[in-house]
């Protein structure tokens, strides 16, 4: 045993090594701070510093491949702009963040948990990454990306998340926020239309067990039940299924007025093709939700589509509309080579706009150029965002991290949609602002 | 018809008989098991039928939704059994030579339809959509089998299994790459759109299925008498009970491989375009679903043997559409289709656990 005789000393230089180390880094640290408000060195979750002349890092979570890369190339393309316009030009060149330049590290989320949990394993590995703007699907999010991320005080700012567990208090990570708007909305704002417009007495819903679907229909039941009409088949599909013959067939033995499908594209086309195709479902309205809505819908679903009704945030409705039509959508298809793939390319915009007004709210310049943001203030910097003006609406985050809470969403009738290929004006045939505390309270009554 | 498995191994047979004997509460279990699952079906049928909640046209409306699935299965069934016949491997890339196959004649189907000549001499068009699909599926097949599979004829057959898998995933990401991940809508003709039905019968039937039905059992007519009555069908029986005395006696094994590989391709590539033509849409995962269903179904039906393939898809189809609303409405189980695969696999357990070999397969207990 005679090495033991060196661990002691060995272990107390260590020690002394760290110490010291420690030390000279928070002196500097603190010495230079603009602010000198934040120690980095003992803030929960400390900061990420940005050497001088490196790039500020945010990530990207987004469904960038398979059946839903419409979604999150729709929503990249809204953050690749908003770094874009941060010199406020559309100029084709990124502009800076207090003089530092924006990095992206695009991971994909696969639409998926698996995929979720995957991507921000490897982004919450990079201790650079500042904030990270996804995910596409609510179901990569919910209890994967928000526990990974936030576990290690990574803010995760959603785009298109809809799901209302996301931001349920109980189910919401204290570093998860989005711009999209909450389902509780949507569903209460369809369920508004059916029983108003359409006079509907009895629904059935069908979800695909994701969260995203399975979220609206559970609103939407909750609401339709509560505003006197009879929920008579709630059934289920496999999203990875075609045949959903069956099913239909089930449902259309009560011949409900109305079926609520909020799926995604392909699945969307088939439910409605299929339905077509039976023939006591004829006299029954197919209202589906934004999910559905990608470039290549209409030519999917082909004539099926006919007649069916789709909610999605009110596109001529943002309160930035002028600069989203004259500055944005240009800029975009310059960017794309295409309209719009999906819907939650603003919703994107706004989220990046948002975290860089936070970051530039609390990042610490230090006196060698470098730059030190520090993690739970930005996550508070966030929170706080009263009023922030975006494209789609004026953003007031929740306590829970719901950013947009008061909403304006329509519900088009086919073929008259504002995706690709759609006939008409791209108008809603109705249109409804609510805000989140009220879509809450009637979902929970 | 023909059963391309053989005859069992008499000392396996003998192993499995011991087994019984050593542990007579596996044997108890079985029939405990058994009479449970009776019970549960027995009961809930009857629940069902009792509460009336569907009436009788609803019931045949499962059944033939349920039957045109399984032909779109049987076919693809059929590739797996054919190649399990003679190598004894599960070809897990069958799903995505049916892909293949689909979206091949994707590309003639959409022409034909923007030219017009799709509706305008629709039985032209279809014909040379089908070869056209066959033809693609059965060059991927073929492709497969010289690659993939022929180098590692001799290694464990845990190796090929494998290769399978990961050519499955090399396909499915070709496909990706070359077509991008969206849906394409796949253009029908107007003759054998959804809304077109024939009544045969007094049952009234969308043409597209009546076509599915139609083809399966063509198929399976044809393979069973080619199988049987010729001189290749022989050649193709000799490989599958012994590769090395097929061998000796001049029949070429590797010919032989092929063209069972060819016929799955085929037979894959029909049912591509039948699957297109049904749902109206193709994108490059298409294959899974369907392939895990048919390969479950060559189980079902007792993989190696032809009628066990088109038996255990007319099972599967029916089960996945009858099942549910049949067995589960009576316990009032609020969505009973979203417990489909659980329908579908409790019974392939089920039948592996009672007959190893599958409906019409032989009892050899072969496990890959």
């Amino acid at each position: 045993m005679q090495h033991r005789r060196w661990v002691t000393p060995i272990a107390v230089i260590g020690v002394l090594a760290m110490v010291a180390a420690a030390c000279s880094k928070s002196s500097s640290t603190t010495s230079a701070a603009s602010g000198g408000a934040v120690d980095c060195t003992t803030v929960q979750f400390g900061c990420v510093d940005v050497p001088a002349g490196a790039p500020i890092q945010i990530g990207t979570l987004l469904s960038v491949s398979g059946d839903n890369a419409n979604l999150g190339q729709d929503s990249l393309y809204g953050v690749q702009l908003a770094l874009d316009y941060l010199d406020k030009t559309f100029d084709g060149k990124n502009g800076q963040i207090d003089g530092h330049d924006v990095q992206l590290q695009n991971e994909d989320d696969k639409c998926s948990s698996e995929g979720g949990q995957a991507g921000s394993t490897k982004l919450a590995a990079n201790t650079q990454i500042v904030a990270v703007i996804g995910t596409s699907c609510s179901g990569a999010a919910l209890g994967v990306a928000d526990a990974t991320l936030g576990d290690k005080g990574i803010v995760l700012f959603s785009p298109s998340n809809t799901n209302p567990a996301l931001t349920a208090p109980g189910t919401h990570n204290p570093f998860y926020f989005r711009t999209a708007h909450n389902d509780a909305i949507q569903g209460a704002v369809v369920v508004d239309f059916a029983t108003q417009q359409l006079s509907a007495k009895t629904a059935a819903t069908i979800h695909d067990e994701t969260p995203y679907t399975e979220g609206l229909t559970t609103v939407f039941g909750q609401d339709f039940t509560a505003a006197g009409g009879t929920i008579t088949d709630a059934e289920a599909i496999n999203s990875a299924d075609s045949d959903f013959k069956p099913v239909l067939t089930k449902i259309a033995q009560n011949a409900p007025d109305v079926i609520y499908m909020p799926d995604y594209t392909a699945q969307c086309a088939l439910l409605l093709q299929q339905a077509k195709q039976i023939p006591q479902l004829a006299n029954t309205t197919m209202i589906g939700s934004d999910g559905c809505f990608s470039s290549d819908f209409i030519k999917l679903a082909g004539s099926a589509i006919n007649g069916s009704y789709f909610s999605s945030p009110d596109l001529s409705a943002f309160s930035n509309a002028d600069f989203y039509k004259n500055d944005f959508l240009p800029a975009y298809q310059k960017l794309a080579g295409s309209a719009p793939l999906s819907a939650f390319h603003a919703h994107a915009f706004d989220a990046v706009n948002i975290l860089v007004q936070a970051i530039e709210s609390v990042a610490i310049k230090n006196s060698d150029g470098s730059l030190s943001i520090p993690r739970s203030a930005l996550r508070d910097a966030i929170q706080n965002t009263t009023d922030f003006p975006g494209i789609v609406t004026n953003y007031t985050c929740s306590s829970t991290g719901d950013c947009a809470t008061t909403v304006v969403i329509g519900v088009y009738k086919s073929p008259n949609l504002p995706i690709e290929g759609g006939k008409g004006d791209g108008k809603p045939v109705f249109s409804e602002t609510k805000t989140l505390a009220s879509a809450l309270g009637t979902s929970s009554s | 018809m023909a059963n391309m498995t053989g005859v069992q191994p008499a000392p396996a047979a003998a192993a499995s008989l011991n087994r019984y004997a050593r542990l007579p509460w596996r044997r108890i279990i079985q029939i405990a098991l058994a009479i449970g699952i009776t019970l549960f079906v027995v009961v809930g049928s009857f629940r069902t039928l009792q509460s009336n909640t569907y009436d009788a046209s609803t019931w045949k409306d499962f059944v033939i939704l349920g039957v045109a699935q399984g032909g779109i299965y049987a076919l693809i069934a059929l590739g797996y059994t054919l190649v399990y016949g003679v190598l004894r491997m599960i070809n897990f890339a069958h799903g995505e030579v049916f892909m293949f196959g689909a979206f091949g004649s994707y590309f003639f189907a959409t022409a034909y339809a923007s030219s017009g000549f799709l509706n305008r001499n629709p039985v032209v068009a279809l014909a040379i959509i089908f070869l056209v699909a066959m033809l693609v599926s059965c060059s991927v097949a073929l492709l497969l089998e010289r690659v993939a599979y022929r180098p590692l004829r001799n290694a464990p057959r845990l190796v090929p299994l494998i290769t399978a898998i990961g050519a499955s995933l090399f396909l499915q990401n070709t496909a990706f790459g070359l077509w991008g991940p969206q849906a394409r809508a796949y253009p029908v003709p107007n003759i054998l759109s959804g809304d077109q039905t024939w009544t045969i019968l007094g049952i009234t039937m969308q043409r597209i299925q009546v076509v599915v039905i139609l083809t399966a059992i063509i198929a399976v007519a044809c393979l069973s008498l080619f199988v049987s009555k010729t001189k290749a069908g022989r050649s193709i029986r000799a490989v599958a009970q012994d590769r090395e005395i097929a061998s000796l006696m001049g029949i070429d094994v590797d010919r032989t491989i092929m063209l069972t590989f060819a016929l799955g391709g085929l037979l894959a590539g029909v049912a591509g375009v039948q699957f297109g033509m049904t749902f109206g849409q193709v994108h490059p995962y298409i294959g899974f679903v369907p392939g895990i269903a048919a390969f479950t179904a060559s189980v079902l039906g007792g993989i190696g043997s032809i009628a066990g393939a088109a038996l255990g898809g007319l099972i599967l189809g029916l089960l996945e559409s009858v099942g549910p609303p049949l067995l589960l409405t009576g316990f009032h189980i609020p969505s009973p289709f979203q417990l489909k695969p659980v329908i579908t696999f409790s019974v392939l357990v089920l039948v592996l656990i009672f007959r190893p070999g599958g409906i019409l397969g032989s009892d050899e207990p072969d496990k890959v």
